[in-house]
């Protein structure tokens, strides 16, 4: 029994290290090749496919999908430019909508909260092919469709619910003794969230905006049925979409592209990691 | 009762026990102002997601059961002739039964792919080492990284032309020809096993996995973490190796969380669109029914087709859903 013990932790030890260097390799190595082929110019790759190191930096690509179409590039800094209307335009307004919900939900009992939770859960869990139908034709007909306020909206629609219930486990953690004593000093409700619920819940709404920020900015299915049709609108994930395949845009430039609209998100991510790891697995303690 | 204790659905802290209904009329005054406050500052979401999310989908239900093209949409009215055609055509077309059945293999390969990469992960990163933060970082990557730039650097990798995977497979592990991961629809034979999956679907399978794995690694370690070491401590003292403990301590702990990985997962692996039509474009015998509805709205123009599609997955979706709200989230109420 020793004896079979001994030999498994060895085996189980060797094994850690290689799944380990395995999942690392799996993990990083097409951001690396991303950022390596953005850095070749599109012959060498062609003349020697499976070089993993660069030889000579070549900035071509990035100066290329940059500039202006009316330059000769991609006109990527459009993109970028929609890109962070459209995100940054959903967190404000999904912020400035579902704070108020989140705290009314998790403090204040009111006829039919319960129901209003279970509506959101179900929100968060249905599919958005489902109202891709109806809100095409809708966006269509009343001619919004190919606009980026009409995109943020959607945004908001589909992201409010999931914000509200990762507020809500937050300010359940918030004891209701702080909030007593300041409505026994004459505070009012209002002033009880302004002053009181919301300071302290300010890593949990640092945490859920960068969320909302990766969720409006990494979105492609609306963005591709509402945006399609008008290049100055498009957003970089779907100018990477639209442009991969065709014949005039080097597959090396548009690598360009989507390392510059990955950038943003992996320093988001490893600037506030511990935020957004507990942020994601909100709700997972009571799993 | 129910209606007052259940409010919010949220867990209770044991800190705070609810307020205790104070003497007279002052708590029914103060009570009666907290739900006007309640109601005033939910209704924004409320009217958001009532206007943009539940009403598009009762207004799918009308256009399922109607002949709507995208030509004729501004000349028609709301409530045009209803007529059952859409569901004859999708229930009555071979194509729409093997989409469903692409799906499904799609969504459990998938998901038991990601919970079981997620699960290696989270084992193998359990024990602190020098740089596990970073190390733990860089495994949630795939998934916060921009779908469609990941999706772009696998069919790079993947390119039968330049791609390094074809260039050292071709070298390196003996392929006879360069593999067209993403367009060839003939069915993968490994090592002269059949597997009946086509090569494409099978690459938008490991793709997925891939993505997600790192939700399920999210969540299992959380899980791992809470895990009282005392239970494994015991089982050491009595004897039990590696894998003993890992299948009679470890597992039985883990098996509540995977399940309801296993559900959410399933069910939104069932609904993805993105992954596959940025992969495959919906080719080679991967157009699961996500990107069928996309297809018919968008290449067809059919939206009373594209609607009746949706609507059949929203059903199969609704009692998957309704499973999982029954079965696996009693907790939140005995809290």
């Amino acid at each position: 029994m020793a004896n079979r013990d001994r030999v498994e932790t060895q085996l189980f030890g060797v094994m850690r290290i290689l799944v380990i260097i395995g999942l690392l390799v799996v993990t990083l190595f097409p951001f690396y090749y991303s950022v390596l082929l953005s850095l070749r110019p599109l012959d060498a790759v062609l003349q020697d496919p499976g070089a993993l190191l660069p030889t000579d930096v070549d900035l071509g690509s990035y100066a290329s999908v940059l500039s202006s179409a009316a330059a000769g590039g991609q006109g990527f800094g459009v993109f970028m430019a929609n890109s962070a209307a459209v995100a940054l335009g959903t967190v404000a307004l999904t912020l400035a909508i579902a704070l108020p919900g989140a705290y009314a939900i998790s403090r204040l009992r009111f006829f039919g909260s319960r129901q209003i939770s279970v509506l959101f859960l179900a929100v968060y869990l249905f599919p958005a092919i489902l109202l891709a139908v109806p809100l095409f034709v809708f966006f269509t007909r009343i001619g919004l469709r190919g606009s980026l306020v009409g995109l943020g909206i959607v945004y908001v629609s589909q992201i409010v619910a999931v914000s509200i219930y990762m507020l809500r486990n937050y300010f359940d953690t918030v004891p209701v003794s702080l909030e007593e004593a300041a409505a026994i000093d004459g505070c009012s409700r209002l002033g009880i969230m302004w002053r009181i619920s919301l300071p302290l819940a300010k890593p949990a709404i640092i945490a859920n905006a960068l969320f909302i920020f990766m969720i409006a900015w990494n979105e492609f299915l609306f963005a591709l049925l509402f945006l399609v049709e008008e290049r100055d609108r498009w957003t970089v994930s779907l100018g990477i979409s639209q442009l991969a395949g065709s014949i005039e845009v080097p597959d090396t430039v548009l690598m360009a592209g989507s390392v510059i609209v990955t950038l943003p998100i992996v320093i988001l991510f490893f600037a506030s990691e511990r935020l957004l790891t507990e942020g994601l697995t909100a709700g997972a303690e009571k799993g | 009762m129910s209606a007052e204790t259940g409010v919010g659905a949220g867990p209770a802290i044991p800190e705070t026990p609810p307020a205790e209904p104070g003497p007279g009329r002052s708590r029914g005054v103060l009570a009666r102002a907290d739900a006007r406050a309640g109601l005033a500052l939910i209704s924004p979401t409320l009217i958001i997601v009532l206007v943009m999310v539940v009403l598009p989908i009762l207004w799918t239900v009308l256009l399922a059961f109607q002949r709507l093209r995208l030509l004729n949409l501004r000349t028609t009215g709301l409530f045009g002739n209803f007529t059952l055609n859409n569901f004859d055509n999708v229930f009555g077309s071979g194509a729409f039964w093997s989409s469903l059945g692409t799906t499904v293999a799609y969504s459990v390969l998938g998901t038991a792919g990601a919970i079981g990469l997620g699960l290696v992960a989270a084992l193998a990163l359990r024990r602190p080492f020098p740089g596990r933060n970073l190390v733990r970082a860089a495994m949630l990557l795939p998934y916060v990284a921009p779908i469609v730039a990941a999706t772009f650097a696998w069919k790079t990798m993947l390119n039968p032309q330049f791609g390094v995977a074809n260039y050292w497979g071709t070298r390196l592990l003996g392929w006879d020809a360069p593999i067209a991961f993403v367009s060839e629809g003939r069915p993968v034979s490994l090592f002269g096993l059949e597997l009946g999956i086509p090569t494409a679907l099978l690459t938008v399978i490991v793709f997925e996995a891939w993505r997600s794995f790192p939700f399920a690694f999210l969540f299992l370690t959380a899980r791992l973490q809470a895990v009282p070491g005392t239970l494994e401590e015991a089982a050491l003292v009595d004897g039990a190796t590696v894998s003993q403990r890992f299948r009679h301590v470890l597992l039985p702990q883990l098996l509540p969380t995977i399940a309801v990985l296993a559900v959410l997962r399933f069910i939104w692996t069932f609904n993805s669109f993105d992954d596959i039509y940025l992969l495959t474009g919906g080719g080679a015998g991967t157009e699961v029914i996500s990107v069928s509805v996309f297809n018919s709205l968008t290449a067809r123009g059919d939206i009373g087709g594209a609607a009746a599609q949706a609507l059949v997955l929203a059903a199969i979706l609704a009692v998957l859903v309704g499973l999982y709200l029954w079965k696996l989230s009693p907790r939140e109420e005995q809290s």
